[in-house]
């Protein structure tokens, strides 16, 4: 590896790269490309959950001035491979979910557009659906394997025998809800399509929002029948992506269509926050059972944790939601399994953390449940229970500081004021602590190139990789800087085009790792064979490193994450006062990006804990809280006091640049951290995710805290 | 366009530019902007007037421009995220947000600049809680609003002193 300069650049705060365009409103989105005759597209959408179209009629659409195309399944251009059902984007006449395209109509505005598809009229026959996930195991099936190519069902020793010989049992059934990732900015997608000699030339031009330009390419290629390199996919800014925008949608491939029909013409195509929650996948549902045993001391002797969850009747996509529980704790016997129900109901897909916030949101309320019945502090429980090896692989951790983090948290937090639930009241308000621990795998994904190129006395760095707003533009630069040994402002990073260099996605956390470490890898590669005085115009490039010792580790991040929340005796109203996540992450290449990447994350799970819930009509399969009005994220004035603090421990163990990854860790505790500390003020046990008012008064009957005079919890 | 619905003259001044347009009645003003105008600096994360990503001036106050008809800003004037720099010169409140990291994606960012000029000029010193509360209706998703409450806080400093 190139030797680091003595003040080594990263680790050092820099300004984000792209601030100064943000803040001036000059940062092209994909719908903000400037682009000459656009076109305005405006979908069509199935409003039953099942069936088939019967008779679609486009007639007074076409006559209205201003519409320049009206797509169907009748007219639409034949995909070449419709074997992934997401993207067989009007080639039947089947629908397989509510809202669902089936159609769209082209036209040279915005108004004219959504007034044109309200005038197509459609009559269906309809089939029974089912749309909601049922809460038995009846009629479920097991996915051969889970989301990131994990096995659906593990099992170590005999859980039957330690659950029947525990000295103290937990099992208890945890929920979560269907969340939405909802990015600030909506789906976006212009394509201008060049129909070429019409011999197999035909290219397409896709300005689109997505966290892989690469990824957009080599999806869409297949499907739309065109080689690769005849695809070309820009996306310099995307505003959020939270999984996404990590493969395309059928979004794409509709403007892929529509822009076939209207003579070269660029087609431009933003969703609106009310079809995002349809099209651009989602957060299942879980219904997780629990059961935790132990000895008298509260050490583990078993962990079983099964989880039922949903996919689409089109699509599998299996959420992972068990694997944490499998490397959490240690533990002799151990089982863990996965049952999918297919719906009608729209794909679900990533979204922020897949499987670790779900699975670890049920995982730590149970322990602090345990923690409870061991008579145990929740952190000694964890701290007893720390596993020497990883349980599941049998490898030896990369890095694993977890106890440091709650040791370092408990100080910072104030956790010895901790008091007994329903303890501790503030005038109106119950208030209490509450603590989860935190993981998510570090994973360096392989197979991109990065190239280097000395420019005008300044090194241009060539990565066709993407920042949906965790700061790529500037840790990547940061990172080339410092490898070359020189400051930041000698340094030109491209990225967000596929005609720069190969990248993997931006998911999983992975995007610093790496890219950073095929960064270096690029710059080794330039200096070796340009030295340190290069002429104008050398080049160089490199692939990502094989990191020869990873294999042998267990390589994740660790957290603890600490809440303090305050419940209105009388209202059941939450406020959460006070959040501390302390994070084993490897390095940090920039920290305020980084801290605003954990921060933002635990906002993520704390609004997974008391906001976020998608709300399934069982008649219609239609979201029917589908916009900000009644979905709600949190505000400004839901947060108080928050921050995110990280040890100072490299880990290149699990990679070469020691960075473990910051976008998912953050929000993976905190959902169980905040109901936690929900249960120390309340001493109200909510189970099922999000904890509302309604629930926390309903469930306080039954409770033994709470002052006699005004408190009813 | 000879369009169905008729067309309707406005006069409107944006971002210290006088423009005579003909628009459709229904057509939204954030639309106008980015759409006729090339202003795409303001941009659009609901239609439904929940994020105000699209705030922008009218006569000095501010207003989700989703919310708002291009006709009913007839005779008014316009300011938007792309008007507020002068010569190259960031607008304080635009250097507050870039030196405070107050944005990652970004696109929350005009709205949430053009929110909070509008918060200080009605309220020259705020508190946090004025801060939190005069933002309430503008949506960020990515970095947990504590840079961006900082930025406006430094703001109002910046300005205390300088006057
Ligand atoms: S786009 Fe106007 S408030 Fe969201
Ligand atoms: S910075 Fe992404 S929504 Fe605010």
């Amino acid at each position: 590896m190139t030797d680091l300069p003595a003040s080594g650049i990263h680790g050092h705060p820099h300004r984000r790269i792209d601030g100064r365009a943000k803040v001036l409103g000059t940062a092209t989105y994909a719908f903000e490309q400037d682009v000459d005759a656009a076109t305005y597209l405006y979908p069509l959408q199935a409003t039953i959950a099942r069936g088939r179209v019967r008779r679609i009629d486009t007639s007074a659409a076409e006559a209205l001035d201003g519409v320049v195309a009206v797509l169907t399944h009748l007219n639409a251009p034949r995909l070449a491979d419709t074997d992934d059902k997401e993207y067989a984007v009007c080639q039947s006449d089947e629908v397989a979910f509510r809202g669902q395209f089936i159609g769209a109509v082209v036209a040279e505005t915005q108004e004219v557009a959504r007034h044109a598809a309200s005038l197509v009229s459609v009559e269906y026959d309809e089939q029974p659906h089912q749309v909601v996930l049922p809460d038995d195991d009846k009629g479920l099936d097991d996915p051969d394997e889970v989301n990131a190519g994990y096995p659906s069902d593990t099992a170590q020793g005999d859980v039957g025998a330690a659950l029947a010989d525990a000295e103290r049992l937990v099992d208890e059934t945890y929920s979560t809800p269907m969340e939405h990732n909802n990015p600030m900015e909506p789906h976006t997608s212009v394509a201008i399509w060049s129909a070429g000699s019409g011999d197999g030339d035909a290219s397409l031009l896709l300005y689109d929002s997505t966290q892989g330009v690469h990824s957009v390419r080599r999806t869409l290629a297949p499907v739309l029948g065109l080689k690769p390199e005849r695809i070309r996919v820009v996306s310099p800014y995307v505003g959020g992506g939270f999984g996404s925008k990590g493969l395309p949608h059928a979004h794409n491939v509709l403007v892929a269509l529509a822009a076939q029909l209207t003579g070269g013409r660029p087609v431009k195509f933003a969703l609106t926050r009310q079809q995002m929650f349809t099209l651009v996948g989602y957060r299942t549902p879980t219904i997780q059972r629990i059961r935790l045993a132990a000895d008298g001391d509260g050490r583990l002797t078993g962990i079983c944790h099964d989880v039922i969850e949903q996919t689409s009747r089109i699509k599998e996509f299996a959420e992972q939601t068990a694997t944490a529980t499998r490397m959490m704790y240690a533990a002799p016997n151990r089982r863990t399994s996965h049952r999918l129900a297919r719906l009608d109901v729209p794909i679900p897909s990533w979204m922020r953390a897949p499987g670790e916030a779900p699975g670890m949101a049920g995982l730590e309320m149970a322990m602090d449940e345990l923690a409870e019945r061991c008579s145990l502090d929740p952190i000694e429980l964890r701290v007893r229970n720390e596993p020497d090896i990883d349980p599941d692989s049998g490898k030896r951790w990369s890095g694993r500081h977890l106890v440091e983090c709650f040791r370092t948290g408990a100080e910072r937090f104030g956790w010895a004021d901790r008091g007994e639930p329903g303890a501790r009241r503030d005038g109106d308000w119950l208030v209490g602590l509450g603590v989860a621990s935190s993981t998510y795998p570090a994973f360096t994904m392989r197979g991109s190139t990065a190239e280097i190129a000395y420019v005008d006395g300044r090194y241009v760095v060539r990565i066709g990789a993407s920042d949906i707003g965790t700061g790529t533009w500037t840790t990547l630069s940061q990172i080339a800087a410092e490898a070359l040994g020189v400051e930041v402002e000698g340094v030109r990073l491209e990225l967000g085009d596929t005609d720069l260099p190969m990248a993997t996605v931006e998911g999983g956390s992975s995007g610093m790792a790496s890219w950073g470490s095929t960064v270096v890898a690029a710059v080794d590669a330039f200096r070796d064979r340009h030295g340190k005085d290069p002429e104008e115009g050398a080049t160089a490039r490199a692939e990502t490193p094989e990191h020869a010792d990873r294999k042998k580790y267990a390589t994740h991040s660790f957290g603890a994450i600490f809440a303090e929340a305050a419940v209105h005796a009388d209202t059941g109203e939450v406020r959460v006062r006070r959040m501390l996540g302390v994070f084993d992450v490897g390095r940090i290449v920039n920290p305020p990006t980084a801290r605003s990447q954990l921060v933002g994350g635990m906002i993520f799970g704390l609004s997974m804990a008391l906001f976020e819930h998608s709300v399934m009509d069982a008649r219609t399969g239609h979201v029917v809280n589908h916009d900000f009005a009644e979905y709600h994220i949190p505000v400004n004035a839901d947060i108080a006091d928050l921050d995110a603090i990280w040890l100072d421990h490299e880990d290149t163990n699990a990679n070469s640049l020691g960075a473990k990854g910051i976008g998912e860790i953050g929000t993976v505790g905190s959902p169980a951290a905040v109901a936690n500390a929900v249960y120390n003020a309340s001493g109200v046990r909510i189970r099922d995710l999000p904890i509302t008012p309604d629930k926390l008064i309903a469930q306080s009957g039954s409770t033994k805290t709470g002052s006699p005079q005004s408190g009813h919890m | 366009m000879g369009l169905a619905w008729g067309m309707t003259r406005i006069s409107v001044s944006v971002d210290g530019i006088a423009y005579v347009d003909e628009v459709e009645p229904r057509m939204l003003l954030v639309h106008y902007l980015r759409d006729r105008l090339g202003k795409t600096g303001t941009v659009v994360g609901c239609d439904t007037s929940n994020c105000g990503s699209c705030t922008v001036h009218l006569d000095g106050r501010s207003v989700k421009s989703c919310a708002v008809l291009a006709v009913q800003a007839d005779g008014h004037e316009v300011i938007t995220i792309e008007g507020i720099a002068k010569d190259g010169e960031l607008h304080p409140m635009q250097r507050a947000f870039h030196e405070s990291h107050a944005l990652q994606c970004g696109y929350c960012t005009p709205g949430m600049i053009m929110q909070s000029i509008d918060l200080l000029a009605a309220n020259p010193d705020p508190t946090e809680a004025d801060v939190r509360e005069g933002l309430e209706g503008n949506l960020c998703r990515c970095t947990g609003y504590h840079n961006i409450v900082k930025a406006v806080l430094t703001a109002a400093a910046d300005a205390k002193a300088a006057r």
